[in-house]
């Protein structure tokens, strides 16, 4: 992440010269922020506070751990969105331990990592990538001879946020789907005294986890999050409420296979299986890689990774999830789907989802946002 | 002298979790092991599912190698259930696996790789007018200009001036192995930059066919991306301009920066052309179908291997002939810890028998890792760029045989020093130059489909599970970036019956077996293999580096054996 622009400004020169020395102008930096605004759900407005924060913060110190995981998550961070401005976001923090970047390995890292610690004790940020395997007394995964459990207690001992960054981290991902062989578990699991935001995903969008940050020092507080510790900016909304097949499934035009005429038209992929109507996922707003598209934008069906065990409630995959409804703000068009899941359920998914389902609008009912989800004051470390 | 236990634990600058242990004595290696540090029972959780699933859980596998598990996984049940996908999706697996390959290998070399042999603190006391001097002669590449590498220059100087060092905290700058001039170092740590911005955009030809990356998204049967070029929600034109515009600046940045900076960079490095050769055995299974998976004559990379580093001759690729090996990791089979399985008879069980945590040695342990040992006819072999590109030249590849004859008329050298840890990085730049080349013409050939009214990309036949047969199996090949990659499906019901892979890392990171065989890996570290200073291992970092370690695939789908997975003793 950070490596795409590896300098920083001193202090008492401040970001605003620090960009203008980059080439960056006044006008591009003031936009890039009410940009970040908007992405935050707080309108074009709320700019000129996040330039300010952003001019007035240190660089506070990031450790990142990867524990049981494929690196999908660092991959997904290496592509965040505008390739000036972007960097800029990612100057803000000082990422001072990753395996996938860092020039030294073994003793010389972990002795980074321990400086890092201790210097910023309090302070840190803790970006976790990765499950826990807590079977046979977590042996699944070790670091530096120690077990993904033990470095991640360690670590958090001493941050002052989490973010858990995709769906091993969320909840334990691919690894934990029945039967869980390693006993895969997600940060939450484990750490119980501090703030964690799970970033969901399997990848999640790397813009996500940028905003998230700027969220953060901005207002020297975490997101707003649901029940899920998803922040509210971000996973808000259904994916089904911002689709932009969606008029096709209020008009009841449905893709019936893949690569029929409807296919060529663009129409909904409910049929086939699209779990978006389960999903609270930025994928339709902030889209992936530079906006360029996304997954139901490039005709396949939404496998709903956002969700908690997606792997087992959401599969199969092309499966037509039953009973869209229940959901009082599109009730006339859910009314359709409804209909359209009688017919062609037939026991596909049928309990997984009428389970997913039932959490969700639990949780949407009581908006939950809980009490951990909110970071002491930043003091500027 | 005595010798000297040395542990580098993590390897940082690859996927996951790997640990190495050595044992030192005046100044070279003479004993290595390669340990695996994470396992995650994906083979185990395959079991019951629906076969049309598997692309996306066993992509999980990776998501640095995003793509390779998914496409290799639509090959093997397109095999069992005998579906023959359209030539369009045919062609748009190979672009996308094909940019896979660039992008991955240019994010290799420079932000995996480079740190090996550029001293980034060197860059500092560069002029930059005689980088720009240096780069201008190397390739005609428009930003290696003096005010650009200046630029450059001053964002590193205030970054080291800001006492924040990031990732670049306790790297081993200074250390007597970097030989380049700073001048050198300057522009390759300024191609680090620039390679970070132009992977982010050519990578975006997956997220044009598959929605997002990493991780895009696969179909059996063909690719969800319909083509209609007159239509907002497809493959239109608009977005085959796009794609062209990618392939375009991919070839570019192959040609004009990555290639020239590794035949610049290797010149001042050629002393590692015979050292880490290890295991003399070449494996490679193909890669790029032209026409059709099972028309193994249109393969761009062939398949073959070659034994004793004997370029006269290759022999046939036969996946029967392979077996794994548990002798020295946690694991045991039935049968005992001497025998060897073929994928199809074999066992899972993970039994854990190591030290407890924190360890201090693995080195003294019998068994020493969660990665198994794949033998081919009871022999290590590596896999990966260099047995694609020696399989290829020995068998008379015309475009690599170019590529490999101009690689060593540059540095002056002989065919000799292809079998060194040099050998492996130089060739992952061949094949990225041949493969930058062919995007165009793939690109071509789908946009002639277009014109020429064909647009398909799905075949429907086979799609439901009533049309399948009661039992199937299938094999799927495929020659990922990291090297020879397998899956095995058995279907029975509709359901996934047994699932199994035998994987690139798995190979090349494969412990001791029961004959005392060291892994790639390990066979390179102890071959004629400097360390100058254990406290600052960085010339294990270099040959460790050379295979681009993938620990997540290594550490894979081992082979569950049917329904008896459930007996697998977990807690």
């Amino acid at each position: 992440m950070i490596t795409s622009s590896p300098y920083s400004w001193t202090e008492s020169e401040g970001l605003q010269k620090h960009l203008e020395k980059r080439g960056v102008s006044r006008r591009d930096f003031v936009k890039f922020c009410g940009e970040m605004g908007v992405m935050l759900g707080l309108g074009m407005t709320a700019g000129p506070s996040i330039a300010k924060a952003l001019q007035a913060v240190k660089r506070p110190s990031v450790i990142w751990l990867q524990l049981q995981e494929c690196t999908g998550c660092v991959e997904s961070v290496l592509r965040t969105a505008d390739p000036t401005i972007g960097d800029l976001l990612l100057d803000v923090v000082s990422l001072d331990y990753n395996h996938t970047l860092m020039a030294g390995a073994g003793d010389a890292v972990e002795r980074a990592k321990k400086s890092a610690m201790d210097a910023n004790r309090g302070k840190y940020i803790l970006v976790v990538t990765g499950s826990i395997p807590m079977n046979e007394g977590g042996i699944y995964t070790t670091i530096g001879g120690r077990t993904a459990h033990d470095v991640l207690v360690e670590a958090a001992d001493g941050a002052v946020a989490i973010l858990a960054v995709g769906a091993c981290a969320h909840f334990g991902s691919v690894q934990s789907a029945r039967p869980n062989p390693t006993g895969a578990v997600g940060v939450r699991d484990v750490i119980k005294n501090k703030p964690i935001v799970n970033i969901a995903g399997c990848p999640p969008i790397g813009d996500a986890v940028t905003a998230t940050v700027v969220h953060y020092l901005t207002y020297g507080r975490l997101p707003a999050v649901d029940g899920e510790g998803r922040p509210l900016f971000a996973y808000g909304k259904r994916i089904h409420d911002q689709c932009s097949r969606r008029a096709h499934f209020d008009a009841g035009q449905f893709v019936e296979a893949f690569d029929d005429e409807s296919a060529r038209k663009g129409w909904c992929l409910y049929s086939v299986g699209c779990k978006g109507p389960a999903t609270y996922s930025p994928c339709p707003i902030f889209m992936w890689n530079t906006r360029t598209s996304w997954p139901i934008g490039a005709g396949h069906p939404c496998i709903g990774c956002t969700e908690p065990h997606f792997w087992d409630t959401m599969t199969p995959f092309y499966g037509r999830l039953p009973n869209v409804g229940g959901f009082p703000v599109e009730q006339r068009v859910d009314t359709i789907g409804a209909a359209l899941a009688v017919g062609a359920a037939a026991g596909v998914a049928a309990h997984a989802a009428a389970t997913v389902f039932t959490q969700i609008r639990r949780r949407r009912a009581t908006n939950q946002v809980p009490e951990s989800a909110t970071a002491p004051e930043n003091d500027n470390g | 002298m005595a010798r000297t236990k040395v542990v580098v634990d993590p390897i940082t600058r690859i996927e996951g979790h790997l640990r190495i242990e050595a044992q030192s004595e005046n100044g070279r290696i003479a004993k290595a092991w390669a340990s695996s540090t994470q396992f995650r029972g994906i083979e185990i959780i395959m079991q019951g599912r629906d076969p049309r699933d598997a692309w996306a859980f066993t992509q999980r596998i990776c998501g640095v190698c995003t793509t390779v598990h998914a496409i290799a996984s639509c090959r093997a049940v397109e095999d069992a259930l005998d579906i023959r996908i359209p030539p369009n999706a045919n062609t748009i697996r190979n672009l996308v696996h094909g940019m896979q390959f660039i992008q991955d290998h240019v994010i290799h070399f420079y932000h995996l790789h480079a740190l090996d042999w550029v001293d980034v603190v060197s860059a500092l006391s560069a002029d930059p007018a005689a980088a720009a001097k240096i780069g201008q002669s190397l390739s005609p590449w428009p930003n290696n200009g003096e005010a650009q590498l200046r630029a450059v220059q001053n964002r590193v100087k205030q970054f080291v001036g800001s006492g924040q060092l990031g990732i670049f905290t306790n790297g081993y700058w200074g250390h007597p192995a970097y030989k380049l001039p700073p001048e050198v170092n300057l522009l390759a740590v300024s191609h680090y930059l620039e390679a970070l911005d132009w992977q982010r955009d050519v990578i975006r030809l997956h997220t044009i066919f598959g929605g997002k990356n990493p991780h895009p998204n696969f179909l059996v049967g063909g690719m969800a991306s319909a083509i209609n070029i007159d239509s907002t929600a497809t493959i239109n034109a608009e977005r085959i301009s796009d794609l062209t515009g990618m392939i375009s600046r991919a070839r570019a940045f192959v040609e004009q920066v990555y290639w020239p900076d590794l035949v610049a960079i290797a010149g001042f490095y050629k002393d590692w052309g015979a050292i880490g050769g290890g295991v003399p055995n070449f494996l490679a299974c193909g890669e790029f179908p032209e026409t059709d998976v099972r028309d193994l004559g249109s393969l761009y990379f062939p398949r073959g291997i070659i034994l004793g580093k004997d370029l006269t001759k290759v022999h046939p690729y036969e996946p029967e002939k392979i077996q794994e090996f548990i002798h020295s990791s946690w694991y045991e089979y039935a049968g005992g810890d001497s025998v060897g399985l073929h994928p199809y008879a074999g066992e899972t069980k993970p039994k854990y028998t190591g030290p407890q945590t924190p360890w201090t040695y693995l080195q003294d342990e019998t068994k020493y890792t969660w990665m198994k040992a794949p033998r081919y006819e009871g022999k290590p072999m590596q896999v990966g760029p260099l047995s694609r590109m020696l399989v290829a030249y020995a068998s008379g590849h015309e475009d690599v045989r170019a590529m490999v004859t101009e690689a060593l008329g540059k540095l002056n050298v002989g065919p000799e020093v292809l079998f060194s840890t040099l050998g492996r990085t130089a060739a992952r730049g061949i094949e990225t130059v041949l493969l930058a080349r062919k995007m165009e013409e793939w690109m071509g050939d789908l946009n002639t489909r277009i014109r020429n009214g064909d647009v398909a990309t799905f075949t429907k036949t086979r799609w439901e599970p009533s049309s399948w047969p009661a039992k199937s199996q299938g094999y799927g090949y495929l020659d990922a970036p990291r090297g020879a990659l397998g899956h095995w499906v058995q279907i029975e019901d509709g359901k996934i019956s047994r699932y199994q892979c035998v994987v690139p890392s798995t190979w090349n990171c494969s412990p001791r077996d029961a004959q005392g065989q060291t892994g790639p890996y390990e066979a390179s570290l102890e071959d004629n293999h400097p360390l100058v200073d254990p406290a600052r291992p960085l010339e294990i970092l270099r040959t460790i580096h050379s295979y681009d370690p993938c620990m997540a695939c290594g550490v894979h789908v081992l082979d569950a054996e049917g329904r008896e997975v459930v007996e697998v003793k977990v807690q």
